[in-house]
């Protein structure tokens, strides 16, 4: 049984052929984060608001420093995937739509490096 | 109508026509709770990026995000992790293809929201101990 119009059948529309890697992407990394945000965030609770040097102490810890890290990466990646589809879904005109797709694969990088540079610069030193 | 032959399809769901059950308003929450972190996670790399450069840019960043208005925003934060987290295991468990009776789904839900606030209060105490 087929679901597609005899409209989308004649303009040629169909899949884009690579949903199903955008799928599984979202659910390998969202696997990975359940024991990732979990040792992120006791760490860095325990430091926000502890002044600079006990942060600095914190992140100087290999291991602190390696799971914020990917626990950043991992987030941002899977950030991306996530509010991707929540454009997709729901900004409709052609012009704001790539706009904010664009800007969103943008910004993910951005802040995604950005974090994971920042914590590299503390462990390793200044 | 333009489009007379629509194809053998299912009619999409007439949303408007159902009463909102609290299934669906945990539904719609993983988006919001979602996209609630991608702000939350501006600030807390913006927090990481100055305590990396010195203590005059970390003595702001810190300042915001230890305030009344950035402790507010980080315990949402935290509850929205938390329960993306939970949802977010839910959401597995479907995929796998399982808990789709009504019973179980909305059993599920409850589980959801008494364990993201429980891993959030837990956070809490274990933060200040």
């Amino acid at each position: 049984m087929s679901f597609r119009t005899d409209r989308a059948r004649v303009a040629g529309l169909g899949v884009a052929r690579d949903g199903v890697g955008h799928w599984w992407a979202q659910r390998v990394t969202a696997v990975a984060l359940v024991p990732l945000a979990v040792l992120f965030v006791i760490p860095f609770a325990r430091a926000l608001g502890a002044g600079r040097e006990a942060v600095l102490a914190t992140y100087a810890h290999p291991f602190n420093a390696i799971v914020a890290m990917l626990f950043i990466g991992t987030a941002f990646y899977h950030l991306k995937l996530g509010l991707q589809v929540i454009i997709e879904d729901y900004v409709h005109a052609k012009a704001p739509r790539a706009a904010a797709l664009v800007a969103n694969a943008l910004g993910a990088w951005l802040f995604g490096l950005t974090g994971v540079f920042a914590v590299a610069r503390i462990a390793i030193g200044q | 109508m333009a489009d007379v032959n629509r194809g053998n399809r299912p009619l999409s769901p007439h949303l408007s026509v159902y009463n909102q059950s609290y299934t669906g308003t945990l539904s719609i929450l993983h988006r919001l709770t979602g996209m609630a972190m991608a702000v939350a996670g501006v600030l807390v790399v913006w927090w990481f990026l100055a305590a990396a450069v010195g203590p005059d840019y970390f003595a702001l960043a810190d300042w915001v995000l230890t305030s009344f208005l950035g402790h507010l925003v980080m315990i949402g934060a935290l509850w929205a992790l938390a329960y993306h987290l939970c949802n977010g295991i839910r959401h597995l468990w479907w995929d796998s293809g399982h808990g789709f009776e009504l019973e179980q789904v909305r059993m599920s839900g409850l589980v959801v929201l008494t364990c993201s606030g429980a891993l959030t209060v837990l956070v809490l105490l274990i933060a200040n101990l």
